[in-house]
């Protein structure tokens, strides 16, 4: 789905750089992609965008100012609440008024411009655990949900699963694609046959059905965790195909170049040869791939949690919490409901930006 | 002919998949049943409904009455609607052909005239907002576009765009009136699905284009002093053009799923709602069919593009 062409644009300039610097000679393959790809402002920027998202997610605890699963029923359906600055208070909140509205029944909530709720940095909470910034009153800085529970809480610790779905997805896909790959591409005759009509097979399903069928058959009385590596499987098992075959294409026009055969000739074992001369070839177009299959997983998991077929509550992730946004009615009441699909666009975004750049710096027909 | 085999691999994996999850359709009707009556008075029924369902052979048999019945245009029959399966999906086969198909046209439609604009203003703003659009139009998830879509349109206009018909013809037979409605109520999931595959198909096009245009014909040709219209549309853009054909059939997948998850946020009578509810229900024989069915377009697809290709591109012969 992801195919851009990689135009070798800046390539030439870069190069021209390089020779200029008179240190070509002493720079080495992994340096010198990395110079190419800082060239790139769109992936660097995508990078770092990227490296912030994972630290807030694994920190989840400590950013986050509450606890993903913190209810609080009488603090229903909060819209987001405005962060005002004033010098003897610092950062503040607005107090809630509730009233209850005639109509439906339910608590509004609107400013109570009397009260302020600074905010405090390190906060210490009543289990004493440490929050890197929290209030005293409620701050609910992106609103709440049907159960009171702070929205953008629940999207950091929803990041903690969602992107590293995606890493743990693409991990299992690269071993599995790279093993089968090679051995298709190094062997050939009837195991090649037999791998590549595997994956023709697996390419002729549609993969939200298929995903859609495999989620629904994950038992109901499974625990988070291992819903969580389920979803994983699921979604490598699809996947893994596509990197096969671009492995076992370099692999093929690898193992017939002089430097294989001088191997050969030498006397090196196959395994020598394979994870010598065949697989580091490969790593540049591995980590590539693996970059622009990641936002694929991201979404796959999105979507399947979002039909509920995915990732289960308590465990949330950004799915999961789309999926109270699903119905009309509920985002025209509670419009910021949908704000978790922020973070999903953002991070698919860089990671197909970094993806890109890295395709155009470690691209081996540029120079 | 490579086909046949194929497509008896997925019909063995369908099958098993659907019958992975614990318990099957009846289980949950006793369930059920108790919860309402409090007692289990009908086990009898279930156990002579399970026999006649053949619930109680062993896996292969049941796979090779399935298969067997398949091929002779006998689907089984739904646990859940007690119809046929074969009554249920047509209709619903027929109105994902055609936001599948619609989604195809408008990706082509759209995506070439912009991949050769970007290509022919290569580093101009204009194609660095493309290309920023393209990346952002790759990314977007569809059941995203489309959730948003509808509240924007509730919004503005205040219609709901839920479904593919007015209430007003929902049921009704066609007229001209129902066909019309259709079309305005069809444009909305076909841009949706589209917009993936536009996006990516528009990356391809101008990558393409901008290698070919650094060709020595292309070079030649301008030296003729040929327009440059003629250049890029005559010489270029037909052999840019190719590669966007084989990719045809790489692209159906996506829009086939596409199609499935934006059915559900719309509401739409495709394959993707009713896929999603006998997934959850058990209902093995109608989930089947539809991942068969889903499959089958995806492999007459596929050789539809490569008929495509070797009838554009003369050079393309099959052995």
């Amino acid at each position: 789905m992801n195919e851009i062409q990689s135009i070798p644009d800046q390539d030439i300039a870069v190069t021209e750089e390089i020779a200029d610097a008179g240190e070509v000679g002493q720079l080495s393959y992994r340096q010198l992609i990395w110079r190419r790809f800082r060239k790139n402002r769109m992936g660097v920027i995508a990078g770092a965008l990227l490296l912030l998202f994972y630290i807030l997610a694994i920190g989840a605890d400590f950013f986050a100012p509450y606890h993903y699963n913190e209810i609080n029923m009488r603090l229903r359906h909060v819209p987001p609440q405005r962060l005002h600055f004033s010098v003897e208070d610092g950062f503040y909140v607005h107090g809630l008024k509730s009233i209850r509205n005639p109509e439906s029944l339910e608590l509004e909530f609107t400013k109570d411009m009397t009260q302020r709720h600074p905010v405090v940095f390190f906060f210490k909470d009543a289990d004493g655990r440490r929050h890197f910034f929290s209030s005293a009153g409620p701050m609910f800085l992106l609103g709440t949900d049907r159960m009171g529970r702070d929205l953008l809480s629940r999207i950091m610790y929803g990041a903690r699963v969602s992107m590293t779905l995606g890493l743990v997805g693409v991990f299992l896909s690269i071993v599995l694609g790279s093993i089968l790959g090679t051995i298709s591409g190094y062997w050939g005759g009837w195991v090649d046959n037999l791998i590549q009509r595997i994956i023709e097979i697996l390419s002729a399903f549609p993969d939200i059905p298929l995903w859609m069928a495999l989620g629904a058959a994950l038992p109901p009385g499974w625990s988070s965790i291992q819903i969580y590596f389920g979803i994983t499987i699921i979604l490598s098992i699809i996947r893994w195909g596509g990197l096969a075959r671009q492995v076992r294409g370099k692999v093929l026009a690898y193992r017939e170049s002089d430097f294989v055969m001088a191997a050969r000739a030498a006397g090196a074992g196959q395994w020598h040869i394979i994870t010598r001369h065949l697989l580091p070839g490969c790593y540049s177009h591995i980590i590539v791939i693996a970059t622009l299959a990641i936002p694929g997983m991201i979404l796959g998991e999105t979507a399947l949690s979002f039909l509920g077929l995915g990732i289960r509550p308590p465990m949330t992730s950004w799915g999961v919490l789309l999926e109270e946004a699903q119905r009309v009615t509920v985002l025209l009441h509670y419009p910021w409901l949908i704000f978790p699909a922020v973070p999903v666009l953002i991070v698919v975004i860089a990671f197909n930006f970094l993806g890109d750049a890295l395709r155009d710096a470690a691209d081996p027909y540029s120079d | 002919m490579i086909a046949i085999p194929t497509l008896l691999a997925i019909s063995i994996i369908s099958f098993i998949i659907i019958q992975l999850p614990q318990g099957d359709y009846l289980d949950r009707e006793i369930q059920r049943l108790e919860e309402e009556f409090g007692d289990s008075s009908s086990l009898a029924q279930v156990e002579e409904l399970r026999e006649r369902y053949g619930l109680n052979d062993p896996l292969w048999k049941r796979y090779f009455i399935w298969i067997s019945g398949f091929v002779r245009g006998n689907f089984g029959e739904s646990f859940e609607y007690k119809r046929e399966v074969d009554e249920l999906i047509w209709d619903r086969i027929a109105f994902t052909l055609l936001i599948s198909v619609g989604s195809l046209i408008f990706t082509y439609v759209v995506a070439i005239p912009l991949g050769i604009y970007s290509a022919t203003h290569q580093y101009k703003w204009s194609d660095h907002f493309l290309t920023f659009l393209s990346f952002v139009g790759m990314s977007i998830p569809a059941f995203l576009l489309a959730l948003s879509l509808m509240v924007f349109a509730f919004d503005i206009f205040g219609v709901p765009l839920f479904g593919l018909f007015s209430a007003y013809y929902e049921g009704a037979p066609w007229t001209w009136g129902k066909l019309n409605d259709l079309f305005k109520h069809l444009w909305i999931p076909v841009i949706v699905v589209g917009i993936n595959g536009t996006a990516s198909l528009m990356r391809i096009m101008r990558g393409n284009l901008l290698d070919v245009l650094g060709q020595p014909f292309v070079q030649t040709a301008r030296a003729k002093g040929l327009k440059e219209i003629v250049v890029v549309g005559k010489h270029a853009v037909r052999i840019a053009i190719n590669p966007l054909i084989s990719i045809l059939g790489m692209s159906l997948p996506g829009i086939l799923s596409g199609s499935a998850i934006v059915s559900i946020v719309l509401g739409l009578p495709t394959v993707g709602p009713i896929l999603l509810r006998s997934l959850l229900n058990e209902d093995i024989y109608l989930a089947g069919t539809l991942i068969m069915m889903l499959s089958l377009l995806l492999v007459i697809g596929n050789l539809l593009a490569d008929i495509a290709l070797a009838w554009v591109d003369p050079r393309i012969r099959y052995e």
